[in-house]
Order: structure tokens, then C-alpha cells, then sequence
């Protein structure tokens, strides 16, 4: 298993993988941001939070497809799913180094992405925490769809449309937590434990309804 | 094939879409008709009650809306169920059944969705607000509407079952959400009035013709749902027979 997570990492972090292109990504839209609204520093760093999570929302959909799409190329996932390990572990591993390939570069580039917004430190700080407890479940959620439509010729564009609705709530209470940290009156604590608690529930649901659809999706 | 063959005792022998198809028939003109029945009586309630005191001639938006907002959430739980069928006791039709729902409930929720909009403009000021209620069911749009472009982006039924089911079953995390979000979050849209364990808080005047409505739509349900059944299965067996044409020319031609 954790041989599984290390070749998984190496293959996305290598030429190819696409790991960094989703944080270019993720720098790209941000950039753009300011474009279209202009470069107005009081409105960015109000809705600089809000911009940094869907810009993050955005950048790890867009992955997704590659999560089991180049092991069925190769045959490897028949391999996968004939192994005495449960397809659950296997699943829930290769999110976890999908997570930590194209995830983890994303929480850590959000604080430079945080300055060019104008963002106060505890924003950028809030921001960060939010973005690591709350990307797992995007990828877990997101492992469904990958499953779901791995056997489609096509299957990016379909992947993104059937996670985004299920991500929706991470990214509500991904903000509201961050506005939370920023704004005194609202707790701060309440949003972080519902966001965590959505990262431990697609934590398990999402690896056994892949696992699911992976077996049905080969047969 | 005789009558008796067809007799249907057991949930398991409506396996056969024959027997399916057989029953469709006998069962789809009085449903029809019994929903027209409903729908007449329905209407004739609804515009023969008084307006509310407040909200005047629009309180009867609500005997299209609501309903309309039930049977989406209801048509999501029927699929979910076909979902489990497919899943655990592969039953034939619940695949055809799940694939059917789709699009009837994703006209419900549009209904539900631009009735509500209508009703709000004169009552919040307002088309839209990003309430809670509002958002999820909103969220269940989408997702009908992506589960029917996954049933349509896999040209094979078998394949296409099992895995559109596995996202069917996902994706109903959102109905608690939609049922409950008016408690959770006290935000604009009203909680329940109808459903209540301590009875409906809805006057009489109102209710009545709510629940004739009720029924009537669930009633449309089953039936567009039933119709829509019938034409899958033909639509499969059109295509089959299709296949087993061009095989068989293919075959008359090499034996040539």
C-alpha cells in the first residue's frame, strides 16, 4: 500500500503527470480575477477568501480524470482489482496520493495567491487551514466521478458536472469558516468541524462507492 | 401465451418485461384517468377557495409549488430505491425504472424551482436568494440533470446501470439536506407546515385542496412513470432487434 502511494506520487510529480499544471491553474484563475473585477484592493481582499476556494475548487477538478484513467490504459487497475487487498484500501490510497500530488501544492501556494489578494495574515492563515482540511474531500468526492466515468472516452467534462454539486457544501463552509476567522462576531470553530466532518464522511463513503462503480465499470 | 402466464403474484415476477408490459397496459388508462380526475377536482378546489388575507390571489401558486417540490424529492427517493434494486437484488427493471425517473424529476424540480421564483417576486421582492432551501434543491437540478447525461454519454444499458446507480446512491446525501435545511439554517424560506408531528399548522381553507393537488401530481407521477417504463423497455428491444437485423444481413452477406 504505501509502495502504491509512492509510485502514484512519483508518477504524477513527473513530466507528464500534470500535478504542477493544476497549480498553474489554480495561479492562473486567480490572476484573472483581478481583471475582471479590477484592481480595486479593498474589494479583493474582501472577497479574496471566496476567490482562492473556487479557484482551488476548480483546480483539483480538473485532475480528476487522470485518478484511474492511466491505470486502465495500461491494464493495471484489472491488476488492481484482482488483488487480495480490499479495493477499498487500494482506492483510498490512490486518493491520498492524488491528494498529496495535486491537493497539498494547492494549500501551499494558496498564501502567495492569499498577498496578491491583499489578504490580512489571519485571512491567509484561515484560508490555508480551511483549503487543508476541506481539499480531501473534494478528491474523495470526486474519486466517485472519476470511478463512474472511467470507461468513457470522454470523460473529463462529465466528471467535473457530477462532482461539482456534491462539492458544493465544502466550499460554503469552506468560506463561511475563513469569513468566520476574519469577521468577529461569528465563531470561527462551528464551520471548521462541519468541514471537517464532510472531509471524514466522503472519506468513506467516496472510496466505497468507487470501489463500487470500479468493479461494475470493468465487468 | 395465455392469460394465466401472465398473472403477476410475486414482486419478483415482474422481472419479466413481458409481464411488465402486459400489466403497464391494463394499469396505465385508469391511472391516466384517475389522475385527470384529481386534477380537475384539484383545480376546481384550489381556485373556488378564498385568497390568504395577506398574500391574496398568489397563495395559489402554492397548490402547484409545493406539490411540484414534494414529487421531486419523492422521485429522487424512487430512484434511489431502483438504485438499491439494481445494486443488490439486480432486478431487471429497476434499472429501466431509475432511468426513467430521471428526466420526470428533473421536471418536477424545474417546476418546483420556477413556480417558487414566481411566487417569490411578490412575496420576498425578489426572484432568487441564495437560501438554503433554494440552493439545494437547486443542487438537485444539476444533478438530475448530470445523472442524465451519464445515461446518455453510455450507449450500453448493462454498463451504463450499475454505475449511473452508484452515483444515484451518492447523490442522495442531498435529499436529507433539502428536507431538513429549513431548520437547520433559519433563513428566508418558510419550514414545514403540512408535514408536522404535531399536525398541520396550515388553516383547513388551504390544506384541503393542497392535498387534492398532492395526490393528483403523485398520481401523474406514476403514471408518466410507468409510461415512460414501457417505452424504455420497447426502446431496448427496438434496438436489440436492430442489432439482431444487421448481424443476421451481415451474415446473409458472406455467406453469399
Amino acid at each position: 500500500m504505501i509502495a502504491l502511494f509512492f509510485r502514484d506520487l512519483k508518477l504524477s510529480i513527473r513530466a507528464g503527470g500534470g500535478a504542477m499544471i493544476g497549480v498553474l491553474f489554480f495561479m492562473t484563475v486567480v490572476a484573472v480575477i483581478p481583471f475582471g473585477v479590477g484592481p480595486d484592493l479593498n474589494l479583493l481582499s474582501r472577497i479574496g477568501p471566496a476567490i482562492l476556494w473556487i479557484g482551488a475548487l476548480l483546480a483539483s477538478l480538473l485532475g480528476l480524470d487522470r485518478l484511474f484513467q492511466a491505470e486502465r490504459d495500461d491494464g493495471s487497475l484489472d491488476l488492481m482489482l484482482m488483488q487480495e487487498t480490499p479495493l477499498l484500501f487500494t482506492v483510498f490510497v490512490k486518493c491520498a496520493a492524488h491528494w498529496a500530488a495535486t491537493g497539498l501544492p494547492l494549500v501551499i501556494a494558496s498564501p502567495l495567491l492569499g498577498l496578491f489578494m491583499n489578504m490580512s495574515e489571519i485571512a491567509i492563515g484561515a484560508t490555508m487551514l480551511t483549503l487543508l482540511i476541506g481539499t480531501p474531500a473534494i478528491t474523495f468526492i470526486g474519486a466517485v466521478g472519476a470511478a463512474v466515468a472511467v470507461s468513457l472516452p470522454r470523460g473529463g467534462l462529465l466528471v467535473s458536472i457530477l462532482v461539482l454539486p456534491l462539492a458544493i457544501p465544502v466550499l460554503i463552509f469552506g468560506v463561511s469558516a475563513v469569513y468566520a476567522a476574519i469577521e468577529d462576531p461569528a465563531p470561527f470553530l462551528p464551520p471548521l468541524m462541519i468541514l471537517a466532518a464532510i472531509t471524514l464522511f466522503f472519506a468513506v463513503i467516496g472510496p466505497v462507492a468507487a470501489a463500487a462503480a470500479l468493479r461494475h465499470a470493468s465487468d | 401465451m395465455s392469460e394465466n402466464s401472465l398473472a403477476i403474484r410475486k414482486f419478483s415476477d415482474l422481472a419479466n418485461p413481458t409481464r411488465f408490459l402486459a400489466l403497464a397496459d391494463r394499469l396505465l388508462p385508469w391511472l391516466a384517468g384517475l389522475t385527470a380526475v384529481f386534477f380537475v377536482v384539484g383545480l376546481w378546489l384550489s381556485f373556488a377557495t378564498e385568497g390568504d388575507y395577506q398574500q391574496g390571489e398568489t397563495v395559489r401558486i402554492m397548490y402547484v409549488h409545493v406539490p411540484a417540490a414534494w414529487l421531486s424529492m419523492m422521485c429522487y427517493s424512487v430512484m434511489a430505491l431502483a438504485a438499491l434494486g439494481t445494486l443488490v437484488w439486480r432486478h431487471p427493471l429497476a434499472d429501466v425504472s431509475s432511468r426513467a425517473a430521471a428526466p420526470i424529476g428533473a421536471c418536477f424540480t424545474f417546476l418546483a424551482l420556477v413556480t417558487g421564483s414566481l411566487w417569490g417576486k411578490p412575496m420576498w421582492g425578489t426572484w432568487w436568494v441564495w437560501d438554503a432551501r433554494l440552493t439545494s434543491v437547486f443542487v438537485l437540478f444539476l444533478m438530475y440533470l448530470g445523472l442524465m447525461a451519464l445515461n446518455r454519454a453510455i450507449d450500453d444499458p448493462a454498463r451504463s446501470s450499475k454505475v449511473s446507480a452508484v452515483l444515484v446512491l451518492v447523490g442522495f446525501v442531498n435529499i436529507p439536506i433539502i428536507k431538513f435545511s429549513v431548520e437547520w439554517w433559519n433563513t428566508l424560506h418558510q419550514p414545514a407546515s403540512v408535514m408536522r408531528l404535531d399536525g398541520p399548522t396550515i388553516d383547513p381553507e388551504f390544506l384541503w385542496p393542497l392535498i387534492v393537488m398532492a395526490v393528483a401530481f403523485t398520481l401523474l407521477f406514476f403514471t408518466l412513470h410507468i409510461a415512460a417504463m414501457r417505452n424504455e423497455i420497447l426502446r431496448r428491444r427496438v434496438t436489440a432487434l436492430r442489432r439482431l437485423a444487421a448481424r443476421s444481413a451481415g451474415r446473409g452477406a458472406r455467406t453469399k
